[in-house]
């Protein structure tokens, strides 16, 4: 085995290129498990922690450009107020020691539909940022992620950034687990709200073989919402609105059977997340004006 | 692969560390610092909280070679001296905060982290700070109560003789 290590996006890149079978490495949180369980011996393996350029973070055409390499500990403290669903999600990974190296970018790299990062950019409409010496491509979180732990990246390709729009509205995230912290989610739910574009968007996490959008729940409150003009008068939602909100969201959800939880289950949990982030969403969405 | 190290502010060099190693390994294996304990190896328990360049994280986590060149600070580096102890230490030692004593030093580093960061945690935070630090044995209560001792007696202290 060997380790590159590259100090600068571009050598990393012609690394990447020459040696299309390394691993990337940042945080580690999931390739040092494989290594260390013997369950993985690459060729190579890529360190991304020197390469500046990965953590850095900006604006770029009013929506924020997230070096891949940022971790979660970095999302609270520093962009917490900009996109509060995604750093909700992110206080809920692991714990402290994990949070300080786990990165976003790794969440993307792995493609698990259990990674909590996920929810809240397929909730954003997110835009994943891949490069190889052949240039840079964007595209949307949707279409990056393919499968259960499947993505588009191409041997040469690498994780640059993601592209996320700052919270116009609340944004919440909620997962079920065994306890707060260190748990991988049985099913969890983003839900966020985008007042200026008049929407409601929600997403599924690890109840499927990737992160789903309930768009027949964000179809049917963008319905009642416009119907009963919420948005200007920031009237309370109905209960009948809510509960079918809930069961648009459940219905949503593909999940399976496995050792964190039943399929029925995770359907029902669905349902009561999806009650419960709407109604906090909405009632912090009240209290603002 | 040679690794070259600051640990506990001492520049230190290991020969043959392999390149998939862990910086667990290579500091129980190659340094001579067993008081970071391996455990889970997967970043589950916490028995392995090193700092990195300052930042709490699982040794176990961290390929050795991306610690090449870089800052760590394990529990061996903690104490202020030979033969003396961290308030948090000796916090663990008068509430009872060990029992059969393998998660002891990641809880003490961890501790050491949340004091640092925070002087006056609430019980809330405490856990919050102490959730990726697995104890078979106490539960929990009184290494809740060492953390409060010792945030009690550090920022009693005046602030250059604090070493948290």
């Amino acid at each position: 085995m060997e380790i590159l290590r590259p100090e600068t996006l571009d050598q990393a890149l012609e690394l990447k290129a020459a040696h299309p079978g390394a691993r990337p490495i940042a945080g580690g949180t999931d390739l040092m498990v494989e290594l260390n369980f013997d369950r993985t011996r690459p060729p190579e393996i890529l360190d991304l922690t020197r390469v500046a350029e990965l953590t850095d973070w900006g604006r770029e055409n009013g929506a924020l450009r997230i070096g891949a390499g940022v971790t979660y500990t970095r999302l609270i403290s520093e962009l917490g107020a900009r996109l509060p669903g995604l750093a909700i999600a992110s206080r809920t990974v692991g714990s402290p020691q994990i949070r300080n190296r786990g990165t976003v970018g790794g969440n993307l790299g792995t493609s698990s539909p259990a990674g909590d990062g996920l929810p809240p950019l397929f909730a954003s409409d997110a835009v994943v940022e891949v490069a190889s010496i052949r240039g840079t491509r964007r595209l949307p979180v949707a279409q990056f992620v393919t499968g259960p732990k499947r993505n588009v990246l191409a041997g040469d390709e690498l994780i640059a950034a993601f592209h996320v729009p700052p919270a116009d509205g609340p944004q919440q995230f909620s997962k079920i687990g065994t306890r707060n912290a260190m748990v991988i989610a049985v099913c969890s739910l983003s839900v966020h709200l985008w007042p200026a574009e008049r929407a409601v968007k929600a997403c599924i996490g690890s109840a499927g073989p990737t992160p789903i959008r309930a768009a027949d729940a964000e179809a049917f409150i963008a319905g009642v919402l416009d119907e009963e003009q919420l948005w200007d008068s920031r009237a309370p939602l109905g209960t009948a609105a809510v509960q079918e909100f809930g069961r648009l969201v459940e219905r949503a959800a593909r999940p399976i059977d496995d050792v964190r939880g039943t399929a029925a289950y995770r359907h029902h949990a669905l349902g009561v997340l999806g009650r419960r982030t709407l109604s906090w969403t909405w009632n912090a969405y009240r209290r603002e004006a | 692969m040679r690794l070259n190290v600051t640990v506990n502010g001492t520049a230190r060099q290991a020969d043959g560390v392999w390149e998939g190693e862990s910086l667990l390994s290579a500091l129980r294996d190659h340094l001579d610092l067993p008081g970071s304990k391996n455990a889970c190896e997967q970043g589950e328990c916490g028995s392995c909280s090193v700092y990195l360049d300052g930042e709490l994280v699982c040794s176990c986590l961290v390929l050795a070679a991306q610690a090449d060149g870089r800052d760590v600070v394990t529990v061996e580096g903690i104490a202020p001296g030979e033969g003396e102890l961290h308030e948090v230490q000796r916090a663990f030692v008068e509430t009872g905060g060990v029992q059969c004593g393998f998660c002891t030093p990641g809880l003490i580093v961890s501790s050491h982290d949340l004091l640092a960061r925070n002087p006056r945690p609430s019980d809330a935070e405490i856990r919050e700070a102490l959730a990726g630090n697995l104890c078979r044995c106490t539960g929990y209560e009184k290494i809740i109560d060492a953390v409060r001792l010792a945030a009690e007696r550090l920022d009693a202290q005046p602030p250059e003789e604090r070493a948290a």
